[in-house]
């Protein structure tokens, strides 16, 4: 009876060397050599939690397309001709950085993969880049949006930024507002909102300046707090402000409630420019000829045949058609590591390599990155019939002219 | 000689813990330091919330304090320093706040340090957004996972440390009163007030450290990253399967848990969600009072069982919490 305490703390001890034991045994099993039959590939993403909504969006369903369009191919293709293929491991990082951190350790050090895919999300994909770094795999971070990405790519030679940054963005924005001010078609009056959080913050510190240097005037710019649904005293803010062009650098929830509420309120502003979520496919669904006129960042060009057959393709396996603006570039990014693999074989660095300087055949057409970043990128969509078309840079192939101003809601 | 002993396998298990980087791999270590995180985090949550029996949900609040305290810092001042400082700040925090609302009871209490957390998120959300203009920080530092690891492990110990002391002191036995019945401890004459707040602000400290020494690993600091309210719930459910009243109980309750919460995003990841809920269900159902709790319960059931048929006679037990006796 009286030692009943302490053997209760000797059992914990017993508990505690139990844990460390396994996992150093689990560690050790799996450095047994076995002779290559498969390729393996690995990814951390987020199946539950805040980031579940975006992964399942942008890069879940696009690593299944991609792993299934291998596996119909007979496997991913090496130098030699021969094909393997691809066993993949899978985890949830639970919306948690540590987790994701975990998971990529995991993936690294215990079952050894051969290729890393990214988690989805900016700060989940600088959490894992020190990591992919140290370990020497090549990191396709598709789904973050960042300014610094030349910075990244000197502290990490093998990270690629395929999204561009806010500074991007928005000067695209302000680029083709400046040009139809001059055009005469608005004024030069804006007014902006943005959400206080990541997304939002990046887009309007870009977009102040870029606004300013564009020779327009900002005369409203506010901030609203992640979770705002009601935006009745902004929207009727920003119709007294004079501005023909209004701009939310908002977030799903507050894209789709703005553009519910713009309805009630008869806002109608010649430019209206709805941040994350007016590229969803089921945006412009719903609306649908409501929709003509919106404009959000991405787009694409509906005369590449070969993106359209991807979403075709997207849908059959999906059941939903892709978003107008990350998807596709994940599923290029995919493209790319394949063919790297198909050039140069297995190893990672001379992968990363190819990636950097290679030319490559992708959904989006003739895809190169300059300083390991996708330039390429469709700043500007615009909803026209039913399609988010690229309408800026308005230099680059297949870009759509913008129709303005947005026709009145009926 | 039973604390001699006891002290000597504490010291043997620390020493082993601490050569753990020398045998694990990367993955090792990172789970190594998930594991001692949250066997942290739930035995500084025990120190506050066992004996008071006042249920926290501000366990992130002082863990996102202590992340965002190095994510600002970490270039101005040597990392023992930036600790400091977030010890500092936590405590601050934690004394405002325990001022403030320790003499709330039962659920406002834990309504309050639910909202805490989003008020404190809010407030740095707030502060960057309209004061420094942007709000992911970025947190590059030189060291590797075993620095992270071993600096965790310390705090470890300190925490069960200062658990075995409080226990054995008569801080210990006026706590124990104040969460039997805090009228009858304060018609006694305790300062019910000042011990709850002194409780809660160790507490804070300690998981605002467990916050600023895990920062360095996610290299990309913003208020949704650090503020997870699930750490909240992890940590609470972990200390309630151990038992949050024994020193032991959470390390108990969060090793398994941990485990299996690891286990089942890599084998079950679509799954996960549905299968923690049930085993919450199940804890809660099951272990209302933790696992140690059970264990004594069952033991002394068995010891009684055997005693009652050599004597043949029946005689009377309490149940449960018998073995629970402070007496050395």
């Amino acid at each position: 009876m009286k030692s009943l305490k302490d053997r209760l703390r000797l059992s914990t001890f017993a508990v505690l060397a139990a844990a460390s034991l396994a996992t150093f045994a689990l560690s050790a099993a799996d450095a047994a050599a076995e002779e290559r039959k498969s390729i393996k590939i690995g990814y951390a993403v987020s199946k539950t939690g805040a980031n579940a909504g975006g992964a399942a969006m942008t890069t879940i369903p696009n690593y299944k397309l991609w792993l299934a369009d291998v596996a119909a191919n007979g496997g991913l293709e090496l130098p030699d001709g021969t094909k393997l293929p691809v066993e993949v491991v899978e985890y949830d990082d639970r919306s948690s950085a540590e987790e994701v951190v975990r998971a990529v350790e995991r993936l690294a050090g215990q079952d050894k993969v051969d290729f890393i895919l990214p988690p989805w999300g900016t700060g989940f994909n600088l959490a894992v880049a020190p990591l992919f770094d140290r370990y020497g795999y090549p990191q396709l971070a598709v789904s973050s949006v960042t300014d610094k990405a030349p910075d990244f790519v000197k502290r990490w030679p093998k990270s690629y930024w395929f999204l561009g940054g806010g500074r991007d963005y928005a000067g695209a924005l302000a680029k083709m507002a400046a040009a139809q001010t001059e055009a005469g078609v608005i004024n030069s009056k804006v007014a902006m909102i943005s959400v206080a959080d990541g997304f939002g913050i990046d887009l309007v510190n870009a977009a102040r300046p870029a606004m300013k240097e564009a020779g327009l005037e900002v005369v409203m710019d506010r901030t609203y707090p992640v979770g705002t649904q009601d935006f009745t005293t902004l929207l009727k803010e920003a119709a007294s402000s004079g501005a023909d062009t209004f701009v939310a650098f908002s977030y799903p929830p507050d894209t789709f409630a703005l553009t519910q509420q713009s309805q009630v309120q008869a806002f109608n502003p010649k430019v209206l420019y709805l941040g994350v979520g007016a590229g969803f496919p089921t945006y412009g669904r719903n609306l649908g000829p409501k929709a003509d006129g919106i404009m959000t960042l991405g787009g694409i060009d509906i005369k590449n045949e070969r993106n359209m057959a991807y979403r075709e393709r997207h849908k059959a396996l999906n059941g939903e058609y892709p978003d107008l603006w990350g998807s596709v570039i994940t599923y290029a990014s995919l493209q790319m590591l394949a063919d790297s693999i198909k050039r140069v074989g297995l190893d990672r660095e001379a992968v990363a390599k190819e990636l950097s300087t290679g030319t490559f055949d992708t959904v989006l057409g003739e895809t190169k990155l300059e300083d390991n970043q996708l330039r390429q990128l469709w700043l500007l969509g615009q909803w026209q019939d039913g399609n988010l078309v690229g309408v800026e840079p308005a230099d680059r192939p297949g870009a759509s002219k913008p129709v303005l101003p947005k026709k009145a809601w009926q | 000689m039973k604390t001699i002993l006891g002290l000597a396998a504490a010291a043997i298990a620390f020493a082993g813990l601490a050569a753990a980087p020398l045998y694990l791999g990367t993955y090792g270590i990172g789970l190594m330091i998930g594991l001692i995180g949250y066997v942290t985090l739930a035995s500084a949550w025990a120190l506050f919330s066992g004996p008071t029996r006042f249920v926290s949900l501000a366990t992130v609040a002082f863990f996102g304090i202590g992340a965002y305290t190095v994510s600002a810092f970490y270039e101005s001042f040597p990392p023992l320093m930036v600790l400091g400082l977030a010890a500092l700040i936590g405590l601050g925090v934690s004394l405002l706040v325990g001022l403030a609302t320790l003499r709330l009871a039962g659920v406002y209490f834990v309504i309050f340090t639910f909202g805490l957390a989003e008020l404190i998120r809010q407030l740095v959300t707030w502060y960057e957004v309209n004061i420094t203009g942007t709000l992911g920080r970025y947190l590059f530092v030189s060291y590797g996972p075993e620095v992270v690891y071993w600096q965790l492990l310390v705090l470890c110990a300190v925490t069960f440390g200062i658990g075995y002391l409080i226990q054995r002191s008569r801080l210990g036995l006026a706590l124990k009163m104040i969460g039997d019945d805090e009228v009858v401890a304060e018609h006694c004459g305790l300062p019910t007030a000042r011990v709850k707040l002194a409780l809660f602000a160790l507490s804070s400290v300690i998981i605002t450290l467990v916050g600023a020494i895990q920062a360095p690993r996610w290299t990309y600091i913003e208020p949704t990253i650090v503020f997870n309210p699930t750490i909240s719930f992890l940590t609470l459910i972990m200390a309630l399967l151990g038992g949050a009243t024994r020193l032991w109980g959470p390390a108990v309750g969060a090793v398994p848990l941990f485990l299996l919460f690891e286990w089942l995003s890599a084998n079950f990841p679509d799954h996960y969600s549905i299968i923690l809920g049930l085993l919450f269900m199940a804890i809660v159902f099951v272990l209302p009072r933790g696992v140690l709790d059970f264990l004594e319960g069952l033991t002394a059931r068995m010891k009684s069982e055997r005693s009652r048929q050599a004597a043949g006679t029946a005689p009377e037990h309490g149940k449960g919490r018998l073995a629970e006796g402070e007496a050395k």
